[in-house]
């Protein structure tokens, strides 16, 4: 059962209807409804590309947030081979939040880690909607010194609302730990390669993409604020999100003219979630050839890259 | 209701009201409600004499109080590019700059010096809460990789001082961008082994304190000064409960291990000339007030700055 976002409606209806054409023929032999299912069929196709063919940033954030989205989880399983978990700050606890390991990708070892989100309600609690508290940070920190002293590449998957906005969170220092994690982003002399696949909320995203290559699918977001956040400090109205969408600039369109993202991978018609396997399968190729492209590259350099990337970013604004 | 109170009455007032009170020599203090001669108020640095509250002080006073003699040089603060977004929300973002230009006479939020304090050589960047509130933009960036590289050209610390409610959202994701971009500021610092000291004063919230203002060699925080990453309506709102008192205030901070001390501002200047010098391995300092340093000690200390 596809979930259907609110601007794909109009597309539910059809597709129902066609459903329901297909149930009444099953349950009488006589009625041969397949050339009205047919067209049916086509109307939805061609309304799904329409819809799609130039998605507002409001409905890209939607498509982004879709529960259906492959999540990390999802990534690993598909593209990894061996991956062993890796738990733990060394200090206060694990956060489920964000996972982590050593693994293969192309046989060639690598740490992977990632916010995850959860698929049921049950796991969507247990991963705390991939809102990460200071110890998930302070893991991937962990994990991040751990590669750098055994020369693994990193690869860290993006997909999280924001940092977690508790009590607990603030007593045991969330800044500072996401403020160690960007530094440590940017201290490897190991590759750092991360992708945003739904949303790169503000902080917390930035945690973990300080990277030598920031590949987006093409319907996630990276922000500085959530619109709702945005419309509701500056439009003084959390209703006008989609105004604040758009004047955020959040697409993966807009980041990669701004160059901070440095990649854009193509989604299946309809977006990731409506063909998964697709989705994983484009993510990794582009994994691939990111690495590769880093491969050889001495630590000083993979480093002073870095660093000059980020000093040298918004020099030409959407201009240029 | 009469002719003497409509029309005596407040003529008279207005005479004298023009005449020998105006309105900005009295302060009330937000705190106690004291009030205050702005004479006495700003020769104690914004900070109140009855009850010791922290008022805002401005970035150009803050330097003034700092620097020997009130004395001091800015550092020049690469321009970016202008509205990189074209953002416009109720209000066009470039008219909300030059809004905030002609309040404070600031460019933006942030402002670099360098001088003596205690006839140490420092570099000091202070953030500008009254504009914009100090909200991080690709200028604040600028100025905080400037103020980095003045202070390594010179091998002299780094003192900043933090105001800002977070990252500027008008500029969007490259307001977020100066995280990693003043995160390479602190490791170039670091790189040449150079003191880096930061004093938290309120409010220090968001992205702010999510990079440069947590990454100090040193951390140090002004009295009750509010710090924290998310506000405390949306915690609350999360949670679903009270937050305890003092919560993200300095206080609180210090007792949870997130800070080094919280200290008066009427004592900063000397405990700031106190740690860098050590940290430089500079002998220890005159204490107090000083005058501003004649042409030959400036010539001096430049020399072994060199």
């Amino acid at each position: 059962m596809t979930q259907y976002l609110e601007f794909e409606k109009p597309l539910a209806e059809i597709e129902g209807k066609a459903e329901e054409l297909r149930a009444l023929a099953r349950e009488n032999d006589e009625m041969d409804v397949e050339k009205e299912a047919a067209a049916l069929d086509k109307k939805a196709d061609d309304l799904l590309k329409s819809l799609y063919a130039d998605l507002t940033p409001w409905r890209k954030c939607q498509v982004a947030r879709h529960q259906d989205r492959p999540h990390c989880q999802d990534y690993i399983d598909a593209l990894f081979t061996e991956y062993t978990p890796l738990a733990g700050d060394r200090n206060f606890a694990d956060d489920h939040a964000v996972m982590g390991g050593i693994a293969r990708l192309d046989d060639k070892p690598v740490m992977v880690i990632g916010h995850e989100k959860g698929n049921d309600t049950k796991s969507r609690i247990e991963r705390n909607f991939g809102m990460a508290r200071p110890e998930g940070y302070r893991k991937a920190i962990r994990l991040m010194e751990l590669a750098d002293k055994f020369g693994l590449p990193v690869i860290t998957l993006v997909d999280t609302p924001g940092a977690y906005p508790g009590k607990g969170a603030e007593e045991r220092g969330q800044s500072e730990a996401i403020a160690r994690s960007t530094e440590k982003c940017l201290e490897l002399g190991v590759p750092l390669i991360s992708v945003v696949i739904g949303e790169g909320g503000s902080g917390g995203a930035v945690a973990f993409a300080t990277a030598n290559k920031v590949a987006m699918l093409e319907h996630s977001i990276y922000s500085v604020i959530s619109p709702e956040g945005c419309a509701s400090i500056l439009w003084k109205d959390a209703e006008k999100m989609r105004e604040a969408a758009e004047a955020l600039r959040l697409t993966a369109q807009d980041l990669n003219k701004l160059g901070v993202c440095d990649e854009i991978i193509k989604e299946p018609l309809g977006g990731a979630h409506r063909d998964r396997a697709a989705t994983i399968e484009a993510v990794g190729k582009a994994l691939t050839k990111m690495l590769g492209q880093l491969d050889g590259k001495s630590a000083d350099k993979v480093r002073g890259d870095r660093r000059k990337k980020y000093l040298d970013l918004g020099s030409k604004g959407l201009a240029a | 209701m009469n002719w003497i109170t409509n029309y005596v009455r407040p003529t008279i007032n207005s005479l004298f009201s023009r005449r020998e009170v105006p309105e900005n020599l009295w302060t009330k203090c937000d705190n106690c409600g004291t009030m205050l001669f702005h004479r006495e108020l700003a020769e104690n640095q914004n900070v109140c004499t009855n009850c010791d509250h922290h008022m805002p002080i401005g970035a150009r006073d803050r330097l003034a109080t700092l620097f020997d003699g009130g004395v001091f040089v800015e550092v020049a603060v690469p321009e970016p590019i202008a509205d990189p977004l074209q953002f416009k929300d109720q209000k066009k973002y470039g008219d909300r700059i030059k809004d905030a230009r002609k309040k404070t006479g600031e460019k933006d939020a942030m402002l670099v010096a360098e001088g003596e304090m205690g006839r140490t050589p420092v570099v000091v960047a202070v953030q500008d809460f009254s504009f914009m509130g100090g909200s991080m933009s690709m200028y604040v960036g600028n100025a905080i990789i400037a103020a980095a590289e003045r202070a390594i050209e010179t091998k002299r610390p780094l003192i900043l001082f933090s105001a800002a409610g977070g990252a500027r959202m008008q500029e969007g994701i490259l307001g977020l961008m100066q995280m990693p971009r003043t995160t390479i500021a602190v490791q170039m610092l670091k790189d040449a082994g150079l003191p880096y000291i930061v004093v938290l004063t309120h409010p220090t919230t968001g992205g702010v304190t999510a990079s440069y203002a947590m990454l100090g060699d040193v951390q140090i925080a002004e009295p009750n000064a509010l710090i924290g990453f998310a506000g405390a309506r949306v915690i609350e709102q999360t949670i679903g409960e009270k937050l305890p008192e003092g919560f993200q205030r300095a206080e609180y901070l210090l007792d949870h291990g997130m800070l080094d001390r919280v200290t008066k501002r009427t004592d900063l200047k000397d405990e700031l000339v106190t740690i860098v010098r050590m940290l430089m391995k500079q002998p220890p300092a005159i204490k107090g007030d000083l005058p501003a340093p004649t042409a030959d000690e400036a010539e001096k200390t430049e020399a072994t700055a060199e």
